[in-house]
């Protein structure tokens, strides 16, 4: 196999707060290939938007601080770069779009001001060329009278064309990497989808691979070519798409796939919530919410990752060497 | 309706109005109005769930302030148990406030935060003449520990306690006065998905145990489907389409509810991409498109009856129509006929010869730079009934009601294939 575009080892980052250090990535590996759509999914504090985020150090420092691993993008290890280096990936071979549309947009500088800015920022050429650029972008992201529309401000969009802007501003240096932290989640169900399908389009034009953050599973259904299951700062399951929703092996992943509502049956609840951050649980995160906890998940740390099959990996010890039968249990724990 | 439904009702709103001034100009002057809620009737029987759905700025939040009288009301009715709410007296009032209570989106700004949890579920009773002390904290501990929490979480502040757990303490704060009528307003959009499961369950649960009737209001059609009975769909401050919960999700009769309902990821990552795509935003609520509001979104906009079209395919001219219309195409940028209807999505032939000569012609008016007269040649021939006339609230072959074109007095231009289609 090739090298992969972006390979994440090991990640550690943790914030210094009042109440004692926030492991919030604690010991976070994935790979992104080129091209390829690898979605995080995992709850509120699971630590997924950290994780993207100490990519190109966008976490604040401090009170966060990237303490070990490495993140090598395209043969070069982004964590040992300088500030001035980074900013060179920042929207250049790397693109980010956030949660809220409003909040990445300076709200006194016309969208076409702030695109030609990002061009600018990264490319060598005259304002004029940088305009007919904008205009090329944001045709492209479905904004409608790009000529009379260019020179409107944030507001004057609506929260669905705010997002396409800031999806233009990410692609303005044509990006090997898109990441996108809930670009969806602000917006509504029928603009989730339209939003959805210009980022697939344009993922497949540019052959750019793209970095998601969500906390739905059915986006997650729709875009992701690989998933990265996240709990409480540590990966609990990676897989293709496929092995994460039809074979889901850690306990985790099942229950986040019974609690989605609508299914047309009762509800399945999790229980209990995630561990407080300054003091996670040894053994397994997830053990004191667990309906399958044994007695070994509760000492030591994290398991080890088992590949139940084809770079399916699974971080639970009803799949390690001891417990030979673990299909056996999972499925009568299944019937109840 | 039948006066036998409205004495079961505990709600009943009839052509609930809620129009918003807009003014402008140096004095001040109204100009306009949004009408965030154009005539909605609908109502909620003893111990049922009605769910309100739609995009942001549909008017679903305002139909339940207006209703509630949150905000008052410009028009319409809403009678609770029969009486006329917008009527009542300050006495009157008070005993509704105590009956009927509210549950808002957003659990972190719903509390204060120098009070502690106790104090803030207490406080209606104080209002409402319960001011005993111990008879209170005996009350709020019964509440709390219904809602999932322990008697000792009375004596924490809001700040100690996460979303999923504020929002318990809002629900025990609402149920204190032991109401009747609870209207919850996206009660777990803040949330996550695993504790958005654990307080529909919750609100599930507190329903059946307290027979309450509750009003919920959501954009997430997977949240109205686990806890409703009965869906109303809005669209631009009207109702579109009422109907039992699995009813609508199995047979929706409005092209919008089909729609909404296509637009819901799949949690199954071998379902891709089948989604109907809704094109464009919600219309500006202070000038909503003609006839059907829906219409410059609708993919099954109604073609005129003088020509032949076959399904679906009456879109595209009529968007078509629309740009030219608007001054959006320019004639220089195309350099053939072909290219025009490449841009549009414009089949190279229209099977209706008729149809297909006035495309033609008015592809030429645009090559020749006469947007106009492009404009007035398929003003005159595609016309739809969408535009021209607002569909009223009937009874569809589904047994339910919705406001479409499709059904109703129009429906002999549906398209035959309309019923086929709906099993696919």
């Amino acid at each position: 196999m090739t090298e992969p575009l972006l390979s994440v080892r090991d990640l550690h980052t943790q914030f210094d707060t009042d109440d004692g250090t926030v492991r919030a990535v604690d010991g976070v590996s994935f790979d992104v290939e080129a091209g390829e759509t690898v979605c995080l999914v995992g709850e509120s504090g699971s630590g997924k938007t950290v994780a993207c985020e100490s990519i190109t150090k966008l976490v604040p420092q401090p009170p966060g601080k990237i303490t070990g691993g490495e993140v090598v993008f395209d043969g070069e290890d982004l964590t040992g770069l300088s500030g001035k280096a980074l900013r060179e990936y920042r929207g250049g071979r790397i693109g980010h779009v956030f949660q809220n549309p409003q909040g990445a947009l300076d709200p006194v500088y016309t969208v076409g001001d702030q695109l030609v800015e990002a061009i600018r920022l990264h490319r060598d050429v005259p304002k004029s060329r940088a305009r007919e650029r904008a205009v090329e972008l944001l045709d492209r992201v479905g904004i409608g009278d790009v000529e009379e529309r260019i020179d409107d401000y944030p507001h004057q969009f609506s929260g669905g064309m705010k997002q396409r802007v800031v999806v233009a501003m990410a692609l303005a240096c044509d990006p090997d990497l898109l990441i996108a932290d809930e670009p969806t989640t602000a917006l509504d169900v029928t603009i989730q989808a339209q939003v959805l399908r210009l980022l697939d389009e344009l993922q497949d034009e540019r052959g750019m691979a793209m970095l998601f953050v969500t906390h739905d599973l059915g986006v997650v259904a729709e875009i992701a070519d690989r998933v990265v299951v996240m709990y409480a700062g540590k990966v609990m399951e990676t897989g293709d798409v496929y092995q994460i929703f039809e074979d889901p092996s850690h306990p985790y992943t099942r229950a986040l796939l019974e609690c989605l509502p609508g299914r047309g049956r009762a509800l399945e609840t999790i229980g209990g919530s995630l561990p407080d951050p300054t003091d996670p649980p040894d053994g397994c995160r997830f053990h004191p919410r667990c309906p399958h906890a044994v007695p070994k998940c509760e000492t030591g740390s994290q398991p080890d990752f088992e590949d139940v099959g084809g770079d399916h990996e699974v971080s639970c010890v009803l799949h390690g060497d001891e417990h030979r039968l673990p299909d056996a249990m999972l499925e009568v724990a299944d019937d109840d | 309706m039948t006066d036998e439904s409205e004495a079961d009702a505990i709600l009943s709103v009839r052509n609930l109005e809620k129009h918003y001034p807009v003014r402008s100009g140096l004095l001040r002057r109204v100009t306009g109005h949004v009408k965030a809620v154009d005539g909605v009737s609908f109502d909620v029987h003893e111990g049922e769930t009605v769910g309100l759905v739609g995009e942001s700025g549909c008017g679903k939040s305002t139909t339940a302030t207006s209703l509630l009288r949150l905000e008052e009301p410009t028009g319409g009715e809403v009678y609770f148990e029969g009486e006329d709410i917008t009527e009542y007296g300050s006495d009157d009032e008070q005993a509704f406030r105590r009956r009927a209570q509210m549950v808002f989106q957003d659990p972190n700004s719903a509390f204060d935060p120098r009070m502690t949890v106790g104090e803030s579920v207490a406080e209606p009773l104080g209002i409402h003449g319960l001011r005993d002390g111990d008879r209170q904290r005996r009350i709020v501990e019964d509440l709390l520990e219904r809602v999932g929490l322990s008697a000792d979480d009375a004596d924490q502040y809001p700040h100690e306690f996460s979303g999923g757990q504020k929002q318990r303490i809002a629900l025990a704060r609402a149920l204190i006065l032991n109401p009747d009528l609870l209207v919850a307003d996206e009660p777990v959009s803040a949330l996550d998905v695993s504790v958005q499961a654990e307080i529909l369950s919750l609100l599930d649960d507190l329903q059946s145990e307290l027979g309450l009737s509750m009003l919920l209001i959501s954009h997430d059609l997977g949240v109205v489907r686990q806890v409703c009975d009965r869906v109303g769909v809005m669209y631009l401050g009207e109702l579109v389409e009422m109907a039992p919960t699995e009813e609508l999700f199995a047979n929706p009769q409005h092209p919008y509810t089909e729609a909404l309902l296509a637009s819901i990821p799949d949690p199954d990552p071998r379902n891709r991409g089948d989604a109907v795509e809704l094109t464009g935003d919600v219309p500006d609520p202070s000038d909503p498109p003609s006839g059907c509001s829906f219409h410059p979104r609708c993919p099954r906009v109604v073609p005129p009856a003088d020509y032949d079209f076959p399904e679906d395919s009456f879109r595209e001219v009529l968007d078509f129509r629309l740009s030219v219309e608007n001054g959006d195409v320019d004639g220089d940028e195309f350099a053939s006929p072909a290219d025009v209807r490449d841009e549009f999505d414009l089949p190279p032939e229209l099977p209706d010869g008729d149809a297909d000569a006035v495309i033609s012609a008015a592809i030429e008016d645009v090559l020749a730079g006469d947007t106009g007269a492009a404009a007035d040649r398929l003003g005159d021939a595609f016309e739809t009934v969408c535009e021209r006339e607002a569909p009223e609230l009937v009874e569809t072959d589904a047994g339910h009601p919705a406001a479409c074109h499709l059904h109703g007095a129009a429906s002999e231009h549906a398209p035959p294939e309309l019923s086929a289609s709906d099993d696919d």
